[in-house]
């Protein structure tokens, strides 16, 4: 087939407008005259309210009303994770949340509200309000194997030892494989770091009363979840509510869970329906939103002398913090994908998705395959120079192979992909002529150069519901608007949805048109965008929608023209008799026509559900160069590619960018990112932009991405998830180069200087005369 | 504390203006809320993040930590200035566009103030310098690298280097000589 639009460098439909400043987020279609939500937040780690004095507060001027955990008088524990929603009960997400809490579980946890006139308002009498809280303390536990421990503090009454879920994979007999002579062991614990999303955009969140019901303006990326859920945190009909998406400013996943819709409806509720907005500061972003899980991995590896897996285990302690979120699903990917990525017939493994009283942990890009490819590839390099391997060799040989079939995925490697990826990437970065020119370096600046791969899927078949829905609407010049569940959040659903639709209707683009925003009461019903599925699943049902778009204009046009519909087709905008290539009529003219005509008037449209019943593979890999300054203790990332294999690829400006995102997310979670929490009193230490140490500009090199296009199979038009595999294989790679350069393979995030100085005065690089004195700290 | 007001008098995008200032009010405040230019975004509101960033007498501030009184007297100019009275755009929004530096959008206005200022410039600055000016502003979607190409290639056509500019590739492997002290 050959492409008009698919695959074509289209520029992104809303890229005029941004650039103009005049694309509307929810801040800026918010009324000024809006009241202001402020959030009161625990100053405790885990406790329990016992009185709220809001008698000082009150009396700050602007102030409106206060509302604590105490005005809750019908508790709806209520789930936030941006899943679709399961009938069974078994497989609903965990209700463990309340829109304020007098039994706060973390620093951070809501358990009042301000509302003011103003913003000074509400934050003078935040501060009072903060200083007028009684609790009392309860010990608290941060670490998740901690908590596991007998005599840990509790968080929540059904889940003992704090244990959310525990899984466990058993594969062969690990007991049984490792008797075989002549076996290499390998082992390592890996540990990964709790890190924030960091959308520029804050979320925010406004509501009011329209027509007896609420409406709720939220930056998210899944607003029909979103209603879903406020009904379920209020306990009142879910089409009491209606919820708009405008543009959002980034979410990375973040905007995946529901946030603070339901506190905000329910105040908007309380004070007749007036206007409110919750609008959240930076610093409470960082701790009351949500964040990426930090997980601590440990992987055995038994080899052979040929440098294959006899046996291998995992074990892995995932940190949940205070609330469900996400629950389970995260670690449970890891784990789920490990015998995948490097088949072994003999695995043991088993995982542990921990409360904790730190922050809630939720969906964030890669949704815990940062943390587990982070693992899987440093303990595959591990095991490579174990056996003296090339590390890239071993990992062509070990690798899933080509026509690997996973039985309850039903997922396929149809192509060999992980070769192909690894050639392209070698070839650009020079990987061969490096490795060489790095080899038996000595003096204080070295260089290394290292690759890592990664695991992936598309979209959540079949562990959760996947479907999507699509309107198309012709205008009387043959031009169309389109609605989708998938929502724009800067990733570029929105044009390459349009591209597709443009091709299967043979229009341009330009007469396409995404009506990008949502709104319950309008869009078709659709879970939003998450789990890198939005180009995959919206492809389904655009292309449905769209052949039933055409199959409506070709029967109009056979009306118009006499010509039976089975010789008649849509090519560039014309009715084109097929038996002999004449132009009968334009697009335009048809639709024209058929709106105004007096004999049949009939607005042209189409609107269809197409539920996916398949998944897909979504590999690739990173290469990255480093120079490393040892007595610095500084990283210089060099050069850096990353190359994806995500099926046809449908915009290649749009999916270069997004490879580039991810990356940069990738350099963050290995160099700087790291949130911190003190461990006497269990506060937050670094919840702004200036003590967490986002890359910035100078921090990174040029990115390359570069795609290898193996059309996939089970796709509407080839393409298959690519949002968040970038940002899987980075940190990895970079870990693995700096290895390279050093001889020092450090397994825990980030890599930073703090890190690189204790590992390289741990492995004799750097003598520290302190350390020296003091004698050898135990880590 | 009662409030305060101030008269501020100040040009916003070429216009002269008056306006009646809580005396606690940032620049952002002001711009957003009585001029309703919501090109100035909030990231953090404490001049971490450069999405408010507006160009001040010239130069490119963080407008969430410029007081609005402190706005007396002063040329402003916000992203909705750059565009002409005809909705035309500025070489260096055009640019923005055609490289693909542009995602979520949420700090496209403010890295396009900065941009703008240094192609304006009239120097020519090296791509490590290039990275310094724009690194007080913070994006999460883009990895930076097309920002790049458009400001480098706007920066470069400015100085009437077109050849130049087109030769700046969508991407490129480094080629470090021997190991670089650390900027």
């Amino acid at each position: 087939m050959s492409n008009k639009y698919i695959g074509k460098a289209v520029t992104r439909h809303d890229a005029h407008d941004k650039a103009m400043g005049r694309i509307k987020y929810t801040d800026d279609m918010c009324d000024k005259g809006a009241l202001v939500i402020r959030v009161l937040h625990s100053t405790v780690a885990n406790g329990i309210v016992k009185s709220i004095d809001t008698s000082e507060a009150e009396k700050v001027p602007g102030v409106v009303r206060i509302f604590t955990c105490f005005d809750i008088k019908e508790k709806h524990y209520y789930p936030t994770a941006g899943h679709p929603w399961s009938t069974d009960p078994s497989h609903q997400d965990i209700a463990d949340r309340l829109i304020m809490t007098d039994r706060p579980l973390f620093y951070g946890d809501d358990i009042g509200a301000v509302v003011a006139e103003d913003e000074v308002a509400a934050s003078q009498a935040l501060r009072i309000l903060e200083k007028s809280v009684e609790y009392e303390e309860l010990p608290f536990v941060l670490d998740a194997q901690e908590a596991m421990k007998e005599g840990a503090p509790q968080l929540h009454e059904k889940y003992p030892n704090n244990v959310l879920a525990h899984t466990e994979i058993h594969m062969g007999s690990v007991e049984e494989a490792i008797k075989e002579p002549g076996l290499t062991k390998v082992e390592g614990w890996y540990e990964t770091q709790p890190v924030q999303h960091c959308h520029i955009e804050n979320f925010i969140c406004y509501a009011y009363g329209e027509g007896g019901r609420t409406v709720v303006v939220t930056s998210t990326q899944i607003p029909h979840i979103v209603r879903r859920v406020i009904g379920q945190a209020l306990g009142m009909d879910w089409g009491k509510f209606r919820v708009i998406k405008p543009y959002v400013g980034g979410g990375f996943g973040n905007k995946q869970d529901v946030l603070y819709e339901p506190l905000c409806a329910w105040i908007s509720i309380q004070l007749g329906g007036r206007l409110v907005k919750l609008d959240v500061p930076r610093e409470e972003t960082f701790i009351s939103n949500r964040i990426r899980h930090a997980i601590r991995y440990h992987i055995t590896s038994w080899m052979r002398p040929d440098g294959s897996f006899a046996a291998r285990t995992i074990k892995a302690w995932c940190n949940n913090g205070a609330y469900s979120s996400h629950g389970h699903a995260i670690a449970a990917k890891g784990l789920n994908a490990f015998p995948q990525l490097y088949p072994c017939d003999n695995i043991d493994g088993e995982t542990w998705t921990v409360y904790t009283n730190r922050s809630v942990a939720g969906a964030m890009r890669g949704y815990g395959m940062p943390q587990a490819s982070y693992a899987f590839e440093c303990h595959a390099e591990d095991c490579a120079r174990a056996m003296k391997m090339d590390p890239l060799e071993f990992r062509r040989k070990n690798l899933m192979p080509v026509g690997y079939y996973h039985a309850f995925s039903k997922n396929e490697l149809y192509s060999d992909t992980f070769n192909q990826c690894f050639d392209k990437g070698a070839e650009i970065i020079g990987y061969y002529d490096k490795v060489e020119k790095y080899k038996n370096q000595t003096g204080d600046i070295r260089r290394g150069i290292a690759v890592s791969t990664f695991w992936y899927n598309t979209a959540v078949y079949p562990i959760a519901l996947e479907t999507s829905s699509c309107r198309i609407v012709m205008n009387q010049d043959g031009s169309v608007q389109f609605q989708l569940g998938e929502t724009e959040i800067g990733q570029g659903a929105d044009t390459a949805a349009a591209q597709m639709i443009a091709e299967e209707l043979s229009i341009p683009v330009d007469m396409v048109h995404p009506v990008s925003c949502q709104d319950t009461d309008i869009t078709p019903f659709g879970t939003g965008v998450y789990a890198s599925r939005g180009t995959y699943t919206l492809g389904f049902s655009v292309r449905q929608t769209a052949l039933l778009l055409k199959e409506k204009v070709l029967e109009a046009a056979h009306q118009f023209t006499r010509m039976p519909v089975y010789n008649l087709d849509l090519v560039d905008g014309k009715i084109v008799r097929t038996t002999d290539g004449r132009e009968l009529m334009t697009i335009g003219e048809l639709a024209l026509s058929k709106l105004y005509t007096t004999d049949g008037s009939q607005h042209l449209t189409a609107e269809s559900t197409y539920q996916i019943k398949s998944n897909a593979y979504s590999f690739g890999c990173c290469f990255a160069e480093v120079e490393v300054d040892i007595p610095m203790c500084r990283v210089r990332l060099l050069n850096i590619v990353n190359v994806h294999d995500c099926g046809q690829v449908i915009n290649p400006i749009l999916a270069s960018g997004q490879v580039h995102g991810g990356m940069s997310m990738g350099i963050g979670y290995a160099l700087s990112e790291k949130l911190m929490w003190d461990e006497k009193t269990g506060r937050p230490l670094n919840n702004n932009l200036l003590d967490y140490k986002l890359s910035s500009f100078m921090d990174h090199p040029r990115l390359n991405a570069a795609f290898v296009e193996n059309y996939e199979p089970t796709s509407a038009y080839g393409t298959k998830g690519l949002g968040e595999p970038p940002a899987c294989p980075v940190a990895p790679a970079i870990r693995n180069a700096i290895g390279a350069a050093t001889g020092v393979y450090i397994n825990e995030l980030p890599l930073s200087p703090h890190t690189l100085f204790r590992e390289f005065t741990d492995a004799g690089l750097i003598n520290d005369p302190w350390r020296n004195e003091q004698g050898k700290e135990s880590k | 504390m009662s409030k305060q007001y101030k008269v501020v008098h100040c040009t916003i995008n070429g216009k002269e203006v008056e306006q009646i200032v809580d005396v606690r009010a940032s620049l952002t405040d002001m711009l957003r809320n009585d001029f309703r230019l919501t090109s100035v975004k909030k990231g953090c509101e404490v001049g971490e993040c450069g999405a408010c960033t507006v160009i001040i007498d010239g130069e490119g501030f963080n407008s969430c930590i410029y007081l609005a009184v402190w706005a007396e007297g002063k040329e402003i100019w916000t992203l909705e200035g750059l565009t002409g009275p005809g909705g035309e755009l500025s070489d260096i929004q055009q640019a923005f566009i055609d490289e693909g530096a542009i995602q979520c959008g949420f700090c496209t206005p403010g890295f396009i103030m900065t941009s703008w200022e240094i192609v304006n410039s009239g120097k020519e600055y090296s791509d490590d310098e290039l990275r310094k000016l724009l690194s007080g502003h913070l994006c999460r979607c883009t990895g930076y690298e097309n920002i790049f190409r458009a400001v480098k290639k706007t920066m470069l056509r400015h100085l009437g280097k077109f050849e130049e500019a087109e030769k700046v590739n969508s991407q490129g492997i480094a080629d470090y000589p021997e190991p670089m002290p650390f900027m």
